[in-house]
This record gives C-alpha cells, sequence and structure tokens, in this order.
C-alpha cells in the first residue's frame, strides 16, 4: 500500500516537474530551449551523489552490524545511483554539443563524473563476479575504497584541468538561477529523488527475495547431505 | 606490536625467498613490461622531444600492467595447499600477513622498474630536462601506492569466479587519481616545465589514506566467509 502511494506521488511529481521544466521555467537568454535539459542533468547527478552516499552508509553499516539487510540497500543504492549517473552523462554531451560545439571535454566535473561512475560499475561487475558468502563483506570494502577515492579523485582533476565553467549556482558574483529556473529544479530534484526512492524501493525488495531464495537453496542442500548421511 | 613486526618479517623472508628459488613473478613482469616498451616505441615512434612528453605515460602503463601480473599471482601461491585457510585460523594478526605480500610485492615492483628506466632511456632517447633525483621519490610514492590498494585487491579478486580478469577492473578505477598524479610528476621531470610538489603530495597523501582503509579492513576481507 505504501508502495502504491509513493508510486502515485512519484508520478505526480514527475508530471509536475516536467510542466514546471518546460513550460513554467523562463526561456534561457543565450543558450535558448537546449538550456531546459539543465532541470534533468543537475537533479539526476544531485540524485546519484545521494545514492552513492547512501551506498557508502549501507555499506559501513553492513560491515559493523553484519545485516542483510544493510546488504541489499548498498546494491539497490549503486544500481540506481549508476542509472542516474549515466543519465548525467548521456543528458551532459547532448547539451555540450549544441551550446559549448564539443562532445565531452576533459575538464574537472566531467572527468570526476566519469570516475564515479567506472568505480561504482565496478562495485556492481564485482558484486556480479563474486560467488559465495563473501560476496557482501567484499563488495562493502570495495565500496569504502571507492567512495573515500571521490575527493582525492576531485582535487586531482581539478589540478589537471582547471579552465571550465565556473559553478553556475554558487559560483560567487554574477552566477546564480532565475528564482523561476530554481522552482523548477527543485521541483525536477523532489521528482527524481521519488522516482530513485521508488526504484530502490523495488530493487531492495527484488534482493530480499533473492537473499531468502539463497538461503533456502543452501538450507535445502545441507538437508540433502544430511540426510543421505543418516540413510 | 612486535608479534606483528615479526610475523611481517616472516611472511617476508618466506615470499622473498620464495621468489629468490623461481623468480616467477620479475621474470613475467620483466618480460611483459619490455613487450610493451617495444610495442609502445613501433606504434608511437617518438623524436627525443616528444618522448619527454608521452614517456612519463607510458612508463606507468607498462608498469601498472606488469604489476597485475604479479599481483594476480602474489595470492594464488598462498591457495595451493590451503596456506590462507591456515593463515585463517591460525593466532597471527592479518594484518602481518597483508604488509608482508604488499612489502614484498613492492620490492619486486621496484626491482622490475629499476631494471627497466635504462632501457626506456635507451629506446627513447630520454635525456631528462628537469632534476632528475626527483624520480626517486615519485616512483617510490607511485608504486606503493600501485601495490598496496593492489594487493588488498588481488585479495578481494581471488574470491571471485575469473579472478584474473577482476582485478585490474576493480583495481583501475580506483587507481586513476595515483596514475593521473604519477604520470604528470614523471612528466614534468622529464620536461623540466613545472615542479611536481602538488603531485608528489598527493601520491603521499592517497598513499596514506589507503595503507590505513586497507590495515583497517584486511582482517574483514581475509576472514570473510
Amino acid at each position: 500500500m505504501k508502495f502504491k502511494i509513493l508510486a502515485v506521488i512519484t508520478f505526480l511529481l514527475l508530471s509536475y516537474a516536467l510542466y514546471q521544466g518546460m513550460w513554467a521555467a523562463p526561456r534561457e537568454a543565450t543558450m535558448g530551449d537546449i538550456q531546459r535539459i539543465f532541470y534533468y542533468h543537475v537533479p539526476s547527478a544531485w540524485t546519484s551523489f545521494l545514492c552513492f552516499f547512501a551506498n557508502f552508509i549501507a555499506s559501513v553499516v553492513y560491515l559493523a552490524r553484519r545485516n542483510l539487510k544493510a546488504d541489499a540497500f548498498a546494491v539497490s543504492t549503486a544500481e540506481v545511483g549508476v542509472v542516474f549517473c549515466t543519465v548525467v552523462l548521456v543528458t551532459g554531451p547532448l547539451w555540450a554539443r549544441p551550446v559549448w560545439g564539443i562532445w565531452w571535454t576533459w575538464d574537472a566535473r566531467l572527468t570526476t563524473t566519469l570516475v564515479l561512475w567506472l568505480i561504482y560499475v565496478s562495485y556492481l561487475m564485482l558484486r556480479r563476479y563474486s560467488t559465495g558468502q563473501a560476496t557482501p563483506t567484499l563488495a562493502a570494502a570495495l565500496a569504502i575504497f571507492g567512495f573515500l577515492d571521490v575527493p582525492i579523485v576531485y582535487m586531482s582533476i581539478r589540478w589537471w584541468r582547471t579552465q571550465h565553467p565556473q559553478p553556475v549556482i554558487a559560483g560567487g558574483q554574477g552566477s546564480g538561477l532565475d528564482p523561476h529556473m530554481w522552482t523548477a529544479v527543485l521541483w525536477n530534484w523532489a521528482a527524481f529523488m521519488a522516482f530513485a526512492a521508488l526504484l530502490i524501493w523495488v530493487r531492495y525488495r527484488l534482493e530480499i527475495v533473492r537473499q531468502q531464495l539463497d538461503e533456502a537453496h543452501a538450507l535445502k542442500a545441507v538437508g540433502q547431505a544430511e540426510g543421505s548421511f543418516t540413510r | 606490536m612486535s608479534s606483528l613486526a615479526a610475523v611481517t618479517a616472516s611472511n617476508l623472508r618466506k615470499d622473498l625467498r620464495l621468489e629468490w628459488r623461481s623468480k616467477d613473478a620479475v621474470n613475467a613482469m620483466l618480460f611483459f613490461a619490455l613487450l610493451v616498451v617495444v610495442i609502445f616505441s613501433f606504434a608511437f615512434d617518438p623524436t627525443a622531444e616528444e618522448s619527454r612528453q608521452i614517456v612519463g605515460g607510458l612508463v606507468w602503463v607498462a608498469f601498472l600492467f606488469a604489476a597485475i601480473v604479479a599481483l594476480n599471482q602474489a595470492w594464488m601461491r598462498e591457495l595451493r595447499n590451503q596456506v590462507l585457510d591456515a593463515y585463517r585460523v591460525s593466532p597471527a594478526p592479518a594484518n602481518a600477513l597483508f604488509m608482508g605480500k604488499a612489502l614484498g610485492n613492492f620490492l619486486f615492483i621496484s626491482v622490475v622498474e629499476a631494471l627497466l628506466m635504462p632501457l626506456f632511456v635507451v629506446f627513447y632517447n630520454l635525456r631528462p630536462v628537469g632534476p632528475a633525483w626527483q624520480l626517486v621519490p615519485v616512483f617510490l610514492l607511485g608504486t606503493w601506492a600501485l601495490v598496496v590498494v593492489g594487493t588488498f585487491f588481488a585479495a578481494i579478486s581471488l574470491r571471485t569466479r575469473s579472478r584474473e580478469v577482476m582485478l585490474p577492473l576493480i583495481l583501475f578505477p580506483i587507481s586513476i587519481p595515483a596514475l593521473l598524479a604519477m604520470v604528470e610528476a614523471t612528466t614534468m621531470i622529464l620536461t623540466g616545465t613545472e615542479t611536481p610538489r602538488f603531485w608528489m603530495t598527493l601520491l603521499l597523501v592517497y598513499d596514506v589514506i589507503f595503507t590505513t582503509v586497507c590495515l583497517l579492513l584486511f582482517e574483514t576481507v581475509l576472514h570473510a566467509e
């Protein structure tokens, strides 16, 4: 029931955010309508970063408490985080091509996001290839490495390439958004967060079922082994 | 503490003795890196000036690939005759095993680097413009950065299907900032354009952070069932 309520809320939020981004927000002066991709690009980025942060917390909790629910939460947030990060990496070039004239540039924030994506894809690969009971522990260890790596990546790439667009939202004088644009961004962010929560919920339930199934298989195998032993 | 140091030393001695008798890791790395050096010089065919610009990248790519060869073998030895299982049930500190292994790998890879650097100088007509002695701290810090995380991740990839493939897949993304720092610092020293102080600090920070994390988490990973 709660799930259906969240689904309805998500649907309503996404619809209203679409209206906000496509119609209510003013047209940008120099970029024109292409700038509206901003309402998808930036909220996706914030959502994916929050997912990765949640993954880190869940991994630490798993290592401290050995609670399989924390592990299920860690998988779900990492997968959904990678999905939203992919959205960022796809919408970015789509926006950059008409505005900057290039699809991609190796600047600090683009590169950091790409490395972030690589790190969490490698996390998912490890989970995919790892077998047996050790998977949650190994994955949690890797998640901690990955999360601690992000600030180092950011520092290094910032030093390496510092020529790119200044932060628009809080970048000092002359930066800043039209209040209507702010409204559109925040509505879209709320909608994307609700959508991410919905996806994480579905994935989490799936993972819990998978864990129960694994456990049942293991118990059955043990039962058969014991049966053949006594016979 | 003394027992930690003592067990680390005996682990290291054992690895060094095994390597001294077989020379498996060092030989494989040497030949592999040599092949990379030759293939790269076919691929780029640089002039002396160009080679100063690109060798920083080539050197580290060659050593990174060579290190993967050694790191993959490092824990395999412990699987034979269930040495790792024996270690798990013994009261010896897990970190001693890790440090012994990491120091061993560090020595092997450093030896390979020391032997191959002259080859890079010969094949690429290298003449560093900046102060060449600075390459020593860069190589020490950079090699430790690769080895400490690499040894830890090799212990992780040991538990997966297709182990040998898994190690680079998890090691490379995490190592990107360290690799960037090594390449940039080496290039700066070779071309003598800027001082590599920032990159050396970054490598040091990377080393300190990840050595700490490895030591904190290794026992957990070793005992993961």
